[in-house]
């Protein structure tokens, strides 16, 4: 280093240090700065500092594009507008008898699983964003989206596309996230066989739109066309959603493990609509506490009655009394404090507008339970982490026209089952 | 103009410009050739005017990188300070040179900077990436001739 310094001195008569030292002590820095990276998160500050300085600027050079798909629309005959219109309200219609189809099917399911346990993670809550920037290399497969922890995005977050999922959160900055999706090949999702309930790992290969199977011994049965979905082992995505279509199968007698490649169902591209999940790590029409303290019965067929649950927190699964409530179970769902439970009742359809604000809305709907609050206030209070699972339950039980109401209405409200949480 | 007034505020907004042309979206097959705009700045910065920005121009753009690339904090970095370290310790052999043998030199610098974050990439356990890291290189240096006379025009030369 001296040796640099002094033939750069010479041809920088000036202030300051040398060229050479002064390349060494950023060398150092920069090295510094790797190490601590790699060296797992003591940069996690750092880099929500930087990630909040970067944003402007990701946000100024999306705007092109974005201005340019806002003076599109503004220019879009009426007449388009009016096709389209109609054609969004009649998906709409097409969703909403869906969903009520799938709400009658989710409570029976819920009925007849009550004797046999749990039921899978739903996802309970969203939040869109617009993806503001992308790399793809064959190193990295990220998207930058535009909301961040100021709305209540976490790490290790799932965030799917409409068609299917999409990634994970990686770094959280205060207004724009990281994502790093599946093709990354860093990233692995635990998915399974739709056509035979076949348990693997997708693995990223770096290049878009593929995934690779690489655990699959060569005689598993899956076959081009199969659709893989999470299997919701490992807990960050919630079971059930699609992720890939099979595309390819090879087996040659040269090794022992079959060539799988998957197209990943959720395409990625800029400008458009993602959205995060909050999701509850038991299915939330699941009777699922009850029966793992009651130990056998289906709760559905007991009597309901709708007395408050004593005020015990505590998620003892060894008492006789089938009466525990759920905080065990809601407190490992992977989502920040406050939206675990309250997101039982979904009233938070994706805000129109993508305000800020739109992060908050959804936390605040514990509140806005639309059951009717008979007396189970004392119980919401005592206990806090049970308290959103515990309101809407401890309503009467004969309260599913509530619901029904709320499915006409459009909204997509989780059914109320007419299974009481914390009646006896 | 005197010698100590550095053109701080033409040199902030080009590295701003710079960062923003590695921003923009571009499709997937453009954006292999999308040149190292960044490097080309901290290059011309350095050649030209290297007490201007000197070596910190180089880290802080490198820093900016690393946090838009999602990479290891500290990549970039020191890759784009390591190429404006070699341009300033020669700046005074290759500012009067012909351009054919600049553009040689930053296609040089270009394959330095890439060579460095090919190797941390490798270092952190990344697999490597085949050729089409590469391709910007030779673009890049292709568009040196362009850029350089661009750059001029941002400021007041003394």
């Amino acid at each position: 280093m001296a040796a640099f310094a002094t033939g750069a001195t010479r041809s920088l008569p000036q202030r300051g240090p040398a060229p050479g030292l002064r390349f060494f002590i950023y060398a150092v820095l920069a090295l510094t700065l790797m190490f601590l990276d790699q060296r797992g998160g003591w940069l996690e500050r750092v880099r929500y500092g930087l990630q909040a300085a970067a944003y402007p600027l990701q946000l100024a050079m999306n705007s092109p594009s974005a201005a340019w798909n806002w003076t599109r629309r503004i220019f879009e005959a009426r007449a388009a507008l009016q096709a389209e219109n109609a054609r969004l309200r009649d998906g709409n219609r097409r969703l909403q008898l869906a969903n009520m189809r799938m709400l009658a099917l989710e409570q029976e399911n819920a009925q007849l699983r009550g004797l046999r346990g749990k039921l899978p993670g739903l996802a309970t809550q969203w939040l869109p964003g617009q993806v503001i920037g992308t790399e793809s290399t064959s190193l990295r497969q990220r998207i930058t989206v535009d909301r961040g922890a100021a709305n209540g995005v976490f790490k290790g977050q799932a965030v799917v596309a409409n068609e299917g999922l999409l990634g994970q959160t990686l770094r959280v900055g205060p207004w724009s996230t990281e994502v790093i999706l599946l093709t990354d090949p860093e990233h692995a999702v635990p998915v399974q066989v739709v056509r035979n309930g076949l348990r693997t790992l997708a693995v990223g290969s770096g290049e878009p739109q593929t995934l690779t199977l690489p655990y699959l011994p060569i005689q598993s049965d899956i076959k081009e066309g199969d659709l893989l979905v999470t299997s919701g082992l490992g807990g960050v995505f919630p079971q059930g959603y699609p992720v890939a279509r099979v595309a390819e199968v090879r087996r040659d007698g040269s090794s022992p493990l079959a060539q799988v490649r998957a197209e990943p169902l959720g395409a990625m591209e800029r400008d458009r609509v993602v959205s995060f999940l909050w999701f509850d790590a038991i299915h939330p029409a699941a009777p699922a506490a009850r029966a793992d303290a009651a130990g056998s019965g289906n709760p559905a067929l007991q009597p309901m009655i709708t007395t408050p649950a004593p005020p015990a927190p505590a998620p003892a699964p060894a008492r006789v009394q089938p009466v525990t409530p759920v905080p065990s179970t809601a407190a490992a769902a992977p989502a920040p404090a406050g939206t675990t439970g309250t997101t039982r009742v979904p009233a938070v359809a994706p805000a129109p507008t993508p305000a800020p604000s739109a992060g908050a809305t959804p936390r605040a709907s514990g509140e806005a339970t639309p059951a009717p609050t008979a007396a189970p206030t004392p119980a919401a209070a005592s206990a806090p982490a049970s308290a959103p699972a515990s309101t809407p339950a401890a309503a009467p039980a004969t309260n599913p026209p509530s619901s029904a109401a709320g499915t006409v209405s459009g909204e997509p409200a989780r059914p109320e089952p007419t299974i009481p949480r914390n009646g006896e | 103009m005197s010698r100590d007034s550095e053109p701080r505020g033409a040199l902030l907004l080009t590295a701003l410009a710079a960062l923003g042309l590695h921003l923009l979206p571009l499709p997937e097959i453009v954006n292999v050739f999308r040149p190292a705009f960044v490097v080309l700045c901290v290059i011309y910065w350095s050649l030209n005017r290297p007490r201007a920005g000197g070596i910190a121009l180089g880290f802080l753009t490198g820093l900016a990188l690393d946090v838009f690339k999602g990479a290891v904090l500290g990549q970039y970095a020191l890759a784009t300070s390591f190429v404006a370290y070699v341009t300033i310790r020669q700046h005074l052999l290759l500012r009067n040179k012909p351009p054919l043998q600049q553009t040689l030199f930053v296609a040089l610098g270009l394959l330095l900077w890439e060579l460095v974050i090919w190797a941390i990439d490798g270092w952190t356990g990344q697999t490597s990436a085949g050729l089409s890291r590469w391709v910007h290189v030779l673009t890049g240096a292709a568009c040196w001739p362009l850029i350089a006379p661009l750059l001029g025009r941002t400021y007041v030369s003394r």
